[in-house]
């Protein structure tokens, strides 16, 4: 089996993130990026499946220089090979772009049987892409799986829902993105940090995917971040010390604010 | 000019890990996830019962990682260099000494010995499956009356025939109980280097491993007495690559470089729960972090831990490109686990009554460090060493 995983790098969120003054878009360089916490989930599912039956795992991400890190962490946990789409173009590329630019390359990646990706990212958290990916792949899109299986030329996922869990069934090859419920990604052993070293990873630029520079980047978003603010400091709260009233102190300080 | 807006990180103000590979920092990132995961939330637990009931699964867990053997080449070993085995202990020691010492035993003493100076089948049939954590070693130098001074052992080592008869009694043995296989160092009475060092199958005749009990320091970790009996062993028991002391104090100075870093591991723990605590606690109506006092501790605990690190990841550099002399590991190990002790001290009294609490991992740190200032070379050894060093004078005999 063929699967494509997407994955991106994002600031740590340990780290203080902000957004860059002269354009409002993520400040990538104070802050240290990893591989998308959602994401492991994604790269864990796709080695899950090929141990099991076989088969390729290559990773594919689009983003700065930096961004070749989230390739490495893939390759290290065990997936065998890795694209890196980067190109000065794509700074300020919104949700739609990135789309376009992940179904490029993976259309140039030729036949897949399965394309996994994570939930949302951990810094935009739209998660929007999975379901314009399948669109302009024109695969079935199964989203927000908690459970995987692969049989008979079939993808099959639980979704599971507040109201109960729907079990899904689609044809290959599909698109299937995973939710954090999905399994415990792995930490690259010692080995898979040495064979790492040696897994081929591919550079392309726009061009190599033939994609404009004007189809991407801040110019060709359809949204833009127009102003941010920091989140104020949060308050020291009140310490309720319980004199024999302290239930009700804490019911007339939860109805103050219509909680009950 | 260049200006730093960076987020300034409190457990690495200078930014230490901006000199580590990506491939170190994953590493140290693998280790501390599984330390996480299968150490952390048990080890006050098994300190304070002072038993280590998983530690076949837990050997197993840190071999699958790669964790067993990790900086020697082959048999199944991952073949990683000095700085990413330096950054290992000290995750793991982070964790707990007696972890460390568990993972230093194994690869450092046992496995190095039997991967220096073993024959070939030795390694063939050891080798891998102490990497993958399915075997357990345990190393046998020190003795009831030979300590700092091994070189006046009392184990024995006969020639019958083809064979070897080994007895005495080896005490302090990490691992001991639990060990598969033990490297025992015996005196043998040749010329030219008598001592000599034997892998021993712990199910032999003979051969037993009294547990050590009423320890008060280093309790997740287990310690025992080897005592051997007319234990009968092949001819192929021996190691064939070396004799005479230098064998055991080869591998002494593998295990000894990695506690270098694993000192500092235990004293980052430290600090960040002092730190962390600090922030917290309030006292005369503000957070104790706010007066001077605390202040002065923690950048004084904050200074020394930098010291210490920068210390060990230079001594690891010069192991990975020219090696390293004893008397450089000495300066190290002399250096890092004194002043980490300081600083698990001056932790404990940021903490008040809670330092003294199994609560917080501090009074554990400082209790096991008691047992790694001994190991592997006293303080006082190797202020020795370096006097030596110094001087040209050995001052120790
Ligand atoms: C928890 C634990 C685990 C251990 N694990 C192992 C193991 O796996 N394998 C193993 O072989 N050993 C092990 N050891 C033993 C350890 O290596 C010895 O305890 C250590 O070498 C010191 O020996 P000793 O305890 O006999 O002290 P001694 O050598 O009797 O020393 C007592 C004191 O005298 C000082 N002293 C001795 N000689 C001199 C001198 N010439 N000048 C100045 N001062 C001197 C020492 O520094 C020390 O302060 C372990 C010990 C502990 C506590």
């Amino acid at each position: 089996m063929n699967i494509v995983v997407c994955v991106k790098h994002v600031p740590d969120a340990q780290g203080d993130r902000t957004f860059r003054e002269s354009d409002n878009t993520t400040d990538r360089a104070n802050v240290d990026g990893l591989l998308s916490e959602l994401d492991e989930y994604a790269v864990e599912t796709a080695l899950q499946l090929v141990e099991a039956d076989g088969g390729e795992v290559t990773v594919v991400t689009m983003g700065p220089d930096q961004a070749s890190d989230a390739i490495k962490k893939a390759l290290q946990m065990g997936a065998d090979k890795g694209v890196h789409i980067c190109d000065d173009a794509l700074h300020g590329s919104d949700a739609v772009a990135t789309s376009l630019v992940l179904a490029k390359a993976i259309e140039k990646l030729g036949p897949v049987d399965l394309v996994v990706t994570g939930m949302a990212s951990t810094d935009g958290t739209m998660g929007v892409v999975p379901a314009m990916l399948a669109e302009r792949l024109g695969l079935p899109q199964v989203t927000f799986a908690s459970e995987i299986s692969v049989a008979d030329g079939a993808v099959t996922i639980r979704r599971d829902g507040d109201a109960g869990s729907q079990t899904i069934r689609s044809g290959l090859p599909a698109l299937v993105s995973v939710t954090d419920q999905i399994n415990e990604p792995r930490y690259p052993s010692f080995k898979g940090i040495m064979a790492a070293k040696k897994k081929p990873v591919e550079s392309w630029t726009l061009a190599d995917v033939g994609v404009g520079p004007d189809e991407v980047g801040l110019g060709a978003a359809w949204t833009t971040v127009s102003s941010f603010a920091a989140r104020p400091p949060r308050g020291a709260g009140t310490i309720v010390s319980d004199d024999g009233t302290g239930a009700d102190q804490l019911v007339a300080f939860l109805s103050e604010r219509k909680f009950v | 000019m260049l200006t730093n807006t960076s987020w300034a990180n409190p457990l690495d103000l200078v930014d230490i890990t901006s000199v580590l590979t990506p491939e170190e920092r994953q590493v140290r990132d693998s280790v501390r996830a599984v330390c996480a995961k299968s150490i952390d939330p048990y080890v006050a637990g098994w300190f304070e019962s002072g038993e280590l009931p998983v530690a076949r699964e837990l050997t197993r867990e840190l071999g699958a990682v790669g964790l067993l053997g990790m900086h020697l080449e082959g048999y199944g070993c991952a073949g990683m260099s000095a700085v990413d085995y330096g950054l290992a202990c000290l995750e793991l020691e982070a964790s707990d000494s007696g972890i460390r010492s568990l993972v230093s035993v194994q690869g450092s003493l046992a496995m190095f010995a039997i991967w220096a100076y073993g024959s070939e089948e030795q390694k063939q049939e050891w080798l891998p499956r102490m990497a993958a954590g399915e075997a357990i070693g345990c190393f046998g130098l020190t003795e009831p009356d030979f300590g700092s001074d091994p070189g006046g052992m009392r184990t024995t080592a006969r020639r019958d025939g083809d064979d070897w008869v080994l007895n005495g009694t080896k005490m302090w043995i990490t691992n001991g109980s639990i060990a598969d296989v033990a490297v025992v160092w015996a005196q043998t009475g040749e010329a030219g280097g008598g001592i000599r060092g034997f892998v021993v199958p712990t199910d032999s005749h003979g051969f037993s491993a009294p547990l050590i009990h009423h320890k008060l320091s280093l309790r997740a970790s287990i310690t025992s007495e080897l005592v051997l009996e007319e234990v009968r062993l092949p001819g192929s028991a021996i190691l064939p690559g070396v004799r005479g002391l230098k064998g055991p104090l080869g591998c002494l100075s593998e295990a000894r470089y990695g506690i270098v870093w694993g000192a500092m591991g235990a004293a980052r723990s430290a600090f960040q729960t002092a730190l962390e605590y600090a922030g917290q606690r309030i006292q005369f109506d503000r957070p104790i972090s706010g007066f001077q006092l605390t202040q002065q501790k923690l950048a004084w605990m904050n200074q020394e831990l930098t010291n210490g690190t920068l210390l060990a990841l230079h001594l690891g550099r010069l192991k990975d490109t020219k090696g390293l002399r004893p008397d450089q590991v000495s300066v190290g190990k002399l250096n890092n686990v004194s002043k980490a002790i300081e600083i698990c001290r001056v932790a404990r009294t940021v903490l008040g009554a809670n330092g003294i609490s199994l609560e917080f991992p501090v009074i554990r740190h400082a209790n096991n460090l008691e047992s790694v200032l001994t190991y592997e070379g006293t303080v006082e050894m190797h202020t020795l060493i370096v006097g030596q060093a110094l001087t040209g004078q050995a001052a120790f005999r």
